[in-house]
């Protein structure tokens, strides 16, 4: 079993993921995270007995080069787009005001 | 570090005490007809969320496909660099939210990037005269999409500070962009910003004749990002850099270099420290303001994109397209030299001006080549620079260019008419013909009423016109000026000239 992560730790994981947590959830999560490592380490732990024979894998199926003609297809009309948007204007989506951030 | 407190030391002074550690990334938005995910249209300048689907709107369940000619685009880019072209590659995930990638990841390349370890070549115009040859490495050059357009709205000066709420559009979402980053650029401290500048002038040139671009830097379908930090002079010891974000001119290119320089040796001589940072360009006054903070905890997790197959170019592809490269420029500027009997300092001047492909169009467009630098470096330049702008981005094309030489050399303008017909076509007011016609700037060459003229000029000019009978022909400049006084300038000097000799003989 890992040990604990530290308040820091799982405050940069929470604001990396936009998730506000109180003091209480950052004490909380820092002892359940822990069980999830653990657990993609028995995969870690898989990839380091199999060696370098077996290379890690990003995808289920051997397969590259799925490509498409460069042929425009039709699309959304803004209707469409913009029917499952909690609020919009000009055309367009309307967010809240971004903070803080570029 | 305020902007009140901070000093910008001379560029020439600061280069004595710092040199500069400098990298230029170039983002190049492809000229596809479809984006490089999903088949929608990638027209500049549509209505909002008309070119959209659920691919590029990141909704549930949707799938992204490659877009084969962007692949194609992406190597024989990487080819004409010099690169090497990855033989298996992987698209990652590079998670970050911001209301500009509604999927809160943009879909990038991460450590395999489509093509690594090329170089450009560049002819870099010195001060004394003549060029230099250097060479920029090119770290890699990798696949990725672009964002959408975000409006922000209620902030004074439509920026996000002080805006109320911004609006997004995501037409340009996902259209495919290819990412060139140099290594340090290694030159003397001197030469650094006419480096950067003729990089991505040069880069330009060579994005142009690939045909993968439009490669407009006013469009933003070609983007520059300086990074800049400085070192005290031999003391081997590296500064923090900052990140100037989408210079949008050739020449604001150089500014920003030339500024960022003088700003971080003002920080550091005052004992400050230079905060890793992205930088806003102002076009207006040249200078950099701040903008986000970039830190150790921009964390962005990229990981193996697991909805698209990787792409693995096989060798008789990268063969084939290897041979659908153009000239490569460096030869292809020598070949022009010659064919334009251009001397050194005549090219230098052209490439210098990024005037290159430019004077190309109109010499292909029928007009000599001295005739076609004359109003690029002249003309044309003189304005470009009042406008603040790159010469290719002013509204005249070459085609326009040589129509205009093209009535010149037809007797119907002369040069003096010629820079009003510039100037109306430059103003929206048509073709060169339209403008020659609505503005009535048509010289007279009709000997009827340009010989009446002469007459009018032999009675009131008695005395010089005997000196032209008795022989003194330099005398005849007198009367050629007083006929085009008469005309306003719109007449055929060199038939006026004519008529006094005839009459006078």
């Amino acid at each position: 079993m890992s040990s604990a992560l530290s308040r820091e730790d799982v405050a940069h994981l929470a604001s990396l993921a936009r998730i506000s947590l109180s003091e209480d959830e950052l004490d909380r999560l820092g002892a359940e995270l822990p069980a999830i490592l653990d657990h993609v380490a028995a995969v870690q732990g898989v990839v380091e007995s199999a060696g370098e024979d077996v290379a890690p894998m990003s995808h289920p199926v051997p397969v590259a080069n799925v490509m498409r003609e460069d042929v425009v297809r039709p699309g959304l009309t803004p209707d469409e787009a913009l029917s499952g948007a909690p609020a919009s204007e000009e055309q367009r989506f309307l967010v809240p005001k971004i903070l803080g951030e570029e | 570090m305020t902007t009140a407190t901070q000093k910008i030391v001379p560029f020439d002074e600061a280069i004595t005490r710092y040199d500069p550690v400098m990298g230029l990334e170039v983002h190049v938005e492809l000229n596809t007809a479809t984006k490089m995910f999903c088949g929608c249209a990638t027209a500049f300048g549509a209505e909002p969320n008309t070119q959209v689907c659920p691919v590029c709107l990141g909704l549930p369940g949707a799938l992204p496909v490659v877009n084969a000619k962007a692949v194609e685009s992406a190597i024989r880019i990487g080819l004409a660099l010099s690169c090497d072209i990855a033989e298996w590659c992987r698209f990652a995930r590079k998670n970050y939210f911001y209301p500009d990638m509604p999927k809160n990841f943009q879909t990038s390349q991460y450590d395999e990037p489509i093509a690594f370890d090329g170089y450009l070549d560049v002819e870099v115009p010195l001060e004394e005269g003549g060029t230099r040859t250097v060479r920029v490495e090119i770290e890699r050059a990798h696949m990725e999409e672009d964002t959408g357009k975000s409006l922000h709205v209620g902030g004074a000066t439509g920026r996000i500070h002080g805006a109320d709420h911004s609006l997004l559009d995501y037409n340009r979402a996902g259209i495919p962009l290819i990412e060139i980053v140099t290594r340090t650029i290694h030159v003397p401290a001197e030469l650094a910003p006419a480096v950067a500048r003729a990089f991505v002038t040069q880069l330009r040139d060579l994005i142009v004749a690939l045909d993968v671009s439009d490669a407009r830097m006013d469009q933003g379908s070609l983007r520059a990002d300086v990074n800049l930090s400085l070192s005290p002079k031999d003391s081997g010891v590296l500064g923090t850099r900052s990140e100037t974000k989408n210079v949008n001119s050739f020449r604001s290119v150089e500014r920003a270099v030339r500024y960022e320089i003088g700003r971080h040796a003002g920080v550091l001589d005052a004992g400050g420290s230079i905060l890793q940072e992205t930088r806003h360009f102002h076009e207006a006054n040249g200078s950099t303001s701040a903008g986000r903070e970039k830190s150790d905890a921009d964390d962005y997790r990229y990981f193996p994109e697991p909805d698209l197959a990787p792409v693995a170019p096989s060798r008789e592809w990268v063969e084939e397209l290897r041979g659908t490269l153009p000239e490569p420029p460096s030869e292809r500027r020598r070949r022009l030299q010659a064919e334009w009997e251009f001397s050194d300092l005549d090219m230098r001047d052209t490439v210098g001006a990024g005037a290159l492909d430019l004077v190309a169009a109109t010499v292909a467009a029928g007009t000599t080549p001295a005739a076609a630098k004359k109003w690029w470096l002249g003309e044309l330049a003189r304005r470009a620079n009042e406008d603040g702008t790159d010469l290719a981005d002013l509204p005249i094309t070459p085609e326009q260019v040589a129509a205009i030489q093209g009535l010149i050399d037809a007797g119907r303008v002369n040069d003096k008419l010629a820079r009003q017909v510039f100037e109306g076509v430059l103003a929206g007011e048509g073709t060169p013909d339209e403008v020659v016609s609505t503005r009535g700037l048509e010289v007279v060459s009709d000997d009827g009423a340009l010989g009446d003229a002469v007459d009018r000029a032999i009675e009131a000019n008695p005395d010089v016109a005997q000196k032209i009978r008795d022989g003194k022909v330099q005398a005849a400049g007198a009367l050629i000026g007083a006929v085009m006084k008469e005309m306003r300038g719109q007449a055929d000097a060199g038939r006026v000239r004519e008529l006094v000799l005839e009459k006078l003989s």
